[in-house]
């Protein structure tokens, strides 16, 4: 079993959201986070004093998929929140060596 | 505050009615900076900063019945400089105002006047933003409402006053209200010390609607501010009203302008800013000033704040929230307009009027002489008051209070709420 994390950018939400369901990708978590990679950060300024904002707002999506589904999945993801413009965001896959589902105690691949 | 009262005349229901509305717009202002100044400041301290505005609500009405309001208006006992004691506690004051000769009940007189004492001793709050002990704050606001603030105000309103008898003229506080609150603000903020990690760290504003929201507040009290200063509903009081909101929108502009010149964009905190640079200066000269001067003093307001506020840097002073940069300096324009462009056409107590408008230099050296003697005693009483607090109980939060917050340091509360996770669940 694979995690996979992908940053995107928060307006693309929807669009990986409704990609990753037509795959048939049943589960899915976010947060908000924050970072910057090789788009920078923009300045703000106050009654004058200006601010160099370093972390940009960016959407963390975390989905669990089978080892075959995984790259299927991936390339889903980038497809979905490309832009081609600086700032697209990153995926990156991590084995994972367990998952439980709460409600039913079920283990393994049954469980994502 | 020169409104033409040259007979004692029987009350007036018109003038009544229109001050105490005028009384509940004041009030309203307070609250109306408390957002002004929260939305300003990191959601850790809104609260705090809020807490400070209401509390001096209530503080200083206290301060002014018991002996504020005798010292500011009772006859003269010290050559012009402050009032006597027979109105403490406000006994004898529903007979009249010494020397004024008003149309409204003395205490819809006295009622409006404590609003006005609230409202100028609240904007110190925006100078120690974000590390003053509640305490601390408490005491200041209330020993500086009797010594700084009400010794003035008797010195520019009070007929007996000497910047009143010297021909100052301040319709509605540039000199009582703005510079004695930028100047106090000034050396409270030096004597305090500034914020933990400034001017390094970032502080920028939590909640700008807030700040909108609080600027929109302040506009819409100030038309009672000013136009109730009048103290009568007619000529004058229609007058003030309409170059008030004038001059707001002018320092809008002026400040919008500038601001899009010099970075390349327009904010919402410009806006707020440059509409209250603009409703400062024209304080003292809304009883005096035709329309067009009104709508050039705002825009001459916000231009000039604009540059001000980066003094504080320049010169390592943590003014937090620009009261200095809006408030001293917008008071001091708006002082020093009057002697440019009063006209006796619009008020009949003008005697001199301004130089551009022919009356020669008498009125401007009048109202320059206003300026350095409010600048002086407000900087000097307020910085020794500060001082002495500082050695004995003290004025700041500890280092990791101030740190954490004042939210939850000062009053064990917390702005916003977000989260479902943090709370451990009823302890009592």
């Amino acid at each position: 079993m694979k995690l996979i994390t992908a940053i995107v950018k928060p307006f693309k939400v929807n669009d990986v959201r409704d990609a990753l369901r037509d795959i048939g990708v049943l589960g899915l978590t976010v947060s908000d986070a924050q970072g910057y990679g090789r788009q920078r950060g923009h300045t703000e300024v106050y009654r004058g004093a200006e601010y160099q904002i370093d972390f940009v707002p960016k959407i963390r999506m975390e989905v669990l998929a089978d080892d075959e589904d995984a790259a299927h999945v991936i390339e889903t993801i980038v497809t979905a929140a490309r832009t081609g413009k600086i700032g697209d965001g990153k995926v990156w896959v991590q084995d994972v060596e367990e998952v439980v589902r709460v409600r039913t105690g079920e283990c393994g691949p049954a469980a994502i | 505050m020169h409104a033409l009262l040259t007979e004692a005349a029987q009350v007036s229901s018109g003038d009544t009615a229109w001050l105490i509305v005028c009384t509940a717009l004041v009030l309203l202002m307070t609250p109306g900076l408390a957002f002004f100044y929260a939305g300003m400041v990191r959601s850790k301290h809104a609260l705090a900063m809020i807490m400070q505005s209401f509390v001096t609500i209530a503080i200083v009405s206290v301060t002014w019945v018991l002996v504020g309001y005798s010292l500011a208006f009772d006859h003269d006992v010290a050559g012009g400089l402050v009032g006597g004691l027979h109105l403490t506690g406000l006994t004898h004051a529903e007979v009249a105002v010494p020397g004024l000769p008003l149309t409204v009940p003395p205490l819809a007189f006295v009622a409006f006047q404590m609003m006005f004492a609230i409202l100028t001793a609240a904007l110190l709050s925006g100078a120690s933003a974000d590390r003053m002990r509640f305490g601390a704050f408490v005491t200041f606001i209330a020993i500086w409402s009797v010594v700084v603030y009400a010794p003035l105000a008797h010195w520019v309103w009070s007929p007996e006053g000497w910047l009143n008898r010297a021909g100052l003229l301040d319709f509605a506080g540039g000199t009582v209200v703005e510079i004695c609150s930028g100047a106090s603000a000034l050396a409270l903020a030096l004597v305090i010390g500034p914020r933990r990690g400034w001017p390094r760290e970032m502080m920028a504003p939590h909640n700008l609607p807030l700040t909108l929201l609080g600027a929109g507040l302040l506009w819409f009290g100030w038309i009672g501010f000013n136009a109730g200063s009048a103290l009568s509903a007619g000529y004058l009081a229609a007058s003030a009203a309409l170059v008030t909101h004038l001059s707001g929108v002018g320092g809008m502009i002026g400040w919008l302008v500038i601001e899009k010149w010099l970075t390349g964009k327009a904010t919402t905190l410009g806006a707020a800013s440059g509409a209250v640079a603009g409703l400062v200066a024209i304080t003292p000269a809304a009883g005096f000033l035709s329309p067009l001067p009104a709508l050039l003093l705002g825009a001459t307001a916000g231009v000039v704040s604009v540059f001000a506020i980066r003094l504080k840097f320049r010169f390592k002073y943590d003014d937090s929230l620009d009261v200095v940069a809006v408030h001293y300096v917008g008071g001091v324009i708006g002082t020093l307009f009057i002697g440019l462009f009063a006209a006796a056409a619009v008020n009949p107590a003008v005697r001199h009027q301004g130089l551009l408008l022919g009356g020669g230099l008498t009125q401007l050296a009048r109202q320059g002489i206003g300026v350095l003697a409010a600048t002086a005693f407000a900087f000097i009483a307020t910085y020794a008051i500060a001082w002495v607090l500082r050695a004995t109980i003290g004025l700041r939060v500890e280092p990791d209070e101030e740190s954490e917050g004042l939210d939850t340091s000062q009053h064990a509360e917390t702005a916003y709420e977000f989260t479902s996770t943090s709370g451990m669940g009823r302890v009592s």
